[in-house]
């Protein structure tokens, strides 16, 4: 195989970083907005008032603008796989490509012809037909968002495929397997709830600004219903479906829950840290302690991630060294093996291509054997299994520790609009004012948990990342990345001054 | 059913669909051949306003289709893919780049705080609509003309020009066909703009659109007389039983010959395209874009079918014969391929709600009264 750039490497993770970043600042608000808005104008629809289809019109306004700018940071991810991990296409294109396909096919058409209608159809198809379309846009943003997490999930959770060594590939066995792996439930579950409560908190925060500056009272005030009722139960449906991605993180990526748990040396009986500050220096094997400061709630651990507070979880240390007890080996006798896979896939080639089909034979039943630990060949050193436990600790807390503040937002402000004073609590207003960043902060630490927390893996156990780059100059990934950084950026500052207007203008005919 | 037939029949399938799609994109590429007549054909805001606005409520099926066509051909033949884009780098870049900022610029445009001004946004519009189908053109152009890779056993890609794909560009049968498209688009975006405005108490306005599309048809056929007559004589990639490919003399020519279909589908297309500037460009007809689409996607259809069919290597490889892609050796498994060719069964489903709501949303023709609404661009 060609040498392997690792400054290329580097630039094109942050590359990808950057710009999946950039799509999912708009991304949430497409998933959440477009309900919010089909249920303003079911409203308006069933009641005939007037104020309501101006409030639909309103928020359907600020919808189209972060709309556009998520279309235009999307197409740059659908090609990147081409551009920047032309290997990993190559060798997975059966299983990843499927996805991206029928996504197209069965999602963005709906929203993009819906989408027309939806914003231009006011006075040119009936009410009924244009309630339709609302619906079929937030339907079809949220089936892109089923068809790219299971691309995800396959990469997370590899399932339905084969190795297959007279191609040096990996071929779909079982499409269903694929669409329906526990990791495909969790993260789209989790992914799009979590979304909802991105967008209700966007109208939360326009709302209390209007409130506090005491201007379309009354809109706001109608808004912030929908906005409450609508975020509270997507705050129980993310609790829930949080909890059930770290199961099957238990399940499926036992180091990524070790690392974002900050967890060394696994244990029955494990807790969890509600809060923590971790010790810097710490590396694994030293016996020091992972932290300087902690709050922990024992059991807590075993019991939402195995429901039994006796069961054992693996730490990061018994991950990398193995623990005999509980049955887990070591990542350096893995590396022996995929080392060993690497071989004797070598020497079958070799074999096929003199022909000498017996000794193919040989090394192809050799080959079976360790191919399961095909990706653990590929490291240079057992350390490199360990992601950056600072990074997804940090997030998955703040993600964790968010939630928690965002409940108490909603229950603030449905109570307060029960109790129709809400214009009077300056407090809650000024919560509900900061709402919208955090929720985003939140957002984005949740994927550099699920991305940070499987490094070194561009599909778990099968591949480290630098397998799957193409083959180009680290020169011409800086130059594209500073390219879209620069763009984007300039972009988002655009939508950012014109979403700052139209708020300012507020909603027509009031 | 689908999946007791032969892996061929499947590749060639699959090829028959990307076809479609592509041939589909090249129909809707009116848009961006709006995009660049915009500074030609409307004076004052108000008709800038009526050529943005209509192009602007179908800008996205444009882009979507772009879209598909890079996750079929990801799914379906992701040798392609790989090598493609992960070899051809930088001139995919850069027609990517010009759809980034198309993205923004309709909704963009005309908002209070734009950030930009009106003028960086309609830059934008032409930028995509001349370079963006311009090099589009050049990449499909070397599906003729060969690219500068070499695969290694595991197929790998090293490119072997330093300009990354964009010496595609250099050759003057790619540069042809780009410009080709160019112009073609520009026949088209006026076709429908046409078809779509209402030109009333306009006249004038009507007039220039008219004529623009008589005129770039005029300058479009010497490219395309061009790029019709190489392919007639130029050297092919074929591929013979074994899978060895060769540079065989009039292959495409053959290839004509050889598909009657083929070489049908040329010449209707090409008759309908004329026949649709005829009706726009000299007569006052609105219905020129249904024979001008149809028309493009015939041709669209030919040129996709000359390049994959007929053991042809549909992405051929100058420096590396044996390297070249041909639908068989660069497609998906059987598995694969049967699969999507289920999902790809909702294909006329979705044509059809999508020409449903055209028909629903522009049987009344787009007037000033459209771009005075809130929600206009
Ligand atoms: C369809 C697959 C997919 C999806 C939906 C995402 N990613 Fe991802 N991500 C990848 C597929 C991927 C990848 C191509 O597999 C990368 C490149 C290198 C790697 O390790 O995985 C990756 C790497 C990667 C890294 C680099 C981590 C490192 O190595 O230090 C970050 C920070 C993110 N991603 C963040 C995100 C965010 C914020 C996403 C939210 C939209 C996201 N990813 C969605
Ligand atoms: C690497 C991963 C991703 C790729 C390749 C990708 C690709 C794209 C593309 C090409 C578009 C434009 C579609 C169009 O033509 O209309 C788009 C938009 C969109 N994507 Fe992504 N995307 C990725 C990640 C995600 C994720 C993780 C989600 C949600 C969970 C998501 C949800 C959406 C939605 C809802 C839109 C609609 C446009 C908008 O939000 O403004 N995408 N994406
Ligand atoms: C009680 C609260 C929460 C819990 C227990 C929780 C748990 C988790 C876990 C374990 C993951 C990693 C999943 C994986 O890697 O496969 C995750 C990811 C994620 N979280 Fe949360 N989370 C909570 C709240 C939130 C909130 C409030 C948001 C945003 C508003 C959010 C957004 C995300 C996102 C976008 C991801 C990445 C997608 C995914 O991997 O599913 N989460 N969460």
């Amino acid at each position: 195989m060609t040498a392997i750039d690792l400054t290329m490497v580097k630039w094109a993770q942050a590359q990808f970083a950057l710009t999946a970043m950039y799509h999912w600042l708009f991304v949430p608000l497409t998933l959440g907005l477009s309900f919010i808005v089909a249920f303003m104008e079911t409203i308006y629809v069933r009641t005939g008032d007037e104020r309501w289809r101006a409030i639909t019109k309103f928020w359907m306004t600020l919808f189209g603008i972060n709309f556009a700018i998520g279309i235009a940071t999307g197409i740059i991810l659908e090609f990147e796989f081409g551009t920047n991990w032309s290997k990993y296409s190559w060798m997975v294109g059966d299983i990843f490509g499927a996805p991206l396909a029928i996504e197209g096919i069965v999602a963005f058409f709906l929203e993009a012809t819906f989408f027309a209608v939806m914003f231009f159809g006011w006075d040119r198809v009936s009410k009924g037909f244009h309630l339709f379309s609302t619906w079929m846009v937030a339907v079809g943003s949220n089936l892109s968002a089923l068809w790219i997490l299971v691309a995800n999930s396959w990469m997370q959770y590899p399932v339905g495929m084969n190795f297959n060594p007279d191609s040096a590939r990996f071929e779909m066995q079982n499409f269903w397997e694929i669409l329906s792996s526990p990791v495909v439930i969790a993260k789209f579950t989790h992914t799009t709830v979590s979304s909802f409560i991105v967008a209700s908190l966007f109208v939360i925060t326009v709302a209390s600004w209007y409130l506090l500056k005491g201007r379309h009272v009354e809109m706001a005030k109608k808004s912030v219903i929908i906005a409450s009722v609508f975020g509270l139960l997507s705050t129980g449906m993310t609790a829930l479906t949080g909890d059930q991605s770290a199961v099957v993180n238990a399940e499926t990526q036992p180091m990524k829950l070790a690392s974002y748990e900050g967890l060394y040396k696994g244990t029955t009986n494990a807790g969890i840290v509600a809060i923590g500050l971790l010790n810097h220096d710490k590396e694994p094997g030293d016996n020091s302690d992972p932290f300087r400061f902690e709050i922990k709630i024992p059991g807590l651990l075993s019991l939402l991630a195995k429901h039994d507070t006796n069961a054992f979880i693996p730490g990061i240390e018994d991950l990398l060294w193995g623990n005999e007890e509980q049955n887990i080996m070591g990542v350096d006798a893995k590396m022996k093996r995929g080392q060993q896979a690497i071989t004797d896939l070598a020497g079958y080639k070799e074999a096929v291509k003199n022909g000498s089909s017996d000794e193919a034979e040989l090394y192809l039943t050799r080959f079976e054997v360790n191919q399961d630990y095909l990706g653990y060949g590929y490291l240079t050193k057992p350390e490199d299994v360990v992601p950056p436990v600072e990074t997804t600790f940090y997030s998955f807390h703040i993600m964790v520790i968010l939630a928690g503040f965002f409940l108490l937002v909603f229950l603030a402000f449905l109570y307060y609009s029960m109790k129709d004073n809400l214009e009077q609590k300056k407090l809650v207003l000024r919560a509900g004012l900061v709402s919208f960043f955090l929720a985003m902060i939140a957002s984005q630490a949740g994927w550099i948990v699920a991305e940070v927390g499987r490094q070194p893996w561009i599909i778990q156990d099968m591949m480290p990342i630098h397998v799957g780059a193409s083959n180009i100059s680290a020169g011409s990934v800086q130059t594209t990345f500073f390219m879209f950084a620069i763009t984007f950026t300039l972009l988002l500052l655009a939508e950012i001054t014109i979403m700052v207007k139209q708020i300012k203008k507020g909603p027509r005919g009031e | 059913m689908i999946g007791s037939l032969d892996l061929t029949v499947l590749q060639q399938i699959w090829w028959l669909l990307v076809s479609v799609v592509g041939a589909l994109f090249l129909f809707l590429t009116f848009v961006q051949g709006g995009q660049s007549l915009l500074w030609q054909v409307a004076k004052n805001d108000t008709e800038k306003a009526l050529v943005i606005n209509s192009l602007g409520r179908k800008w996205e099926l444009t882009f979507t289709t772009l879209v598909l066509f890079g996750g079929a051909l990801f799914a379906a033949f992701p040798k392609f893919y790989a090598t493609s884009f992960g070899g051809a780098y930088w001139v995919w870049i850069l027609i990517l780049f010009t759809f980034i900022v198309q993205a923004v610029s309709y909704e963009y445009r005309k908002k209070p705080g734009n950030f930009f001004g009106a003028k960086t946004y309609e830059v934008f519009l032409l930028i995509n609509g001349s370079v963006g189908i311009l090099l589009i053109g050049a990449a499909v152009g070397t599906f003729f003309t060969g690219s500068n890779f070499i695969l290694n056993d595991y197929n790998q890609v090293t490119w072997t020009s330093p300009l990354r794909g964009l010496e595609a560009a250099f050759s003057v049968f790619n540069l042809s066909l780009g410009l080709f498209l160019v112009f073609n688009a520009r026949v088209l975006g006026a076709m429908y703009l046409i078809n779509n405005i209402d030109f009333i108490g306009m006249p004038e306005f009507e007039r220039r659109m008219r004529r623009a599309c008589f005129i770039n048809l005029l300058c479009a056929l010497p490219f395309l007389l061009y790029v019709l007559v190489s392919l007639l004589i130029m050297k092919g990639y074929g591929v013979d039983e074994n899978g060895v490919i060769s540079l065989v003399a009039y292959k495409y020519l053959q290839n004509l010959l050889a598909m009657p279909y083929t070489l049908g589908l040329l010449l209707a297309g090409l008759v309908l395209v004329v026949w649709g500037v005829v009706l726009t460009g000299l007569k006052t007809g609105t219905r020129g874009i249904w024979f001008g689409g149809l028309g493009t996607v015939f041709v669209g259809l030919a040129v996709f079918f000359l390049a994959g069919y007929g053991n042809t290597a549909f992405y051929p490889s100058k420096v590396d014969l044996q390297s070249s892609l041909t639908i068989y050796n660069a497609s998906s498994t059987h598995y694969t391929l049967t699969a999507m060719t289920y999902v790809a069964m909702v294909i006329p489903f979705v044509l059809a709600y999508i020409a449903y709501v055209w028909k629903l949303m522009d049987s009344k023709k787009l007037d000033i009264n459209d771009i005075s609404d809130e929600k206009a661009y």
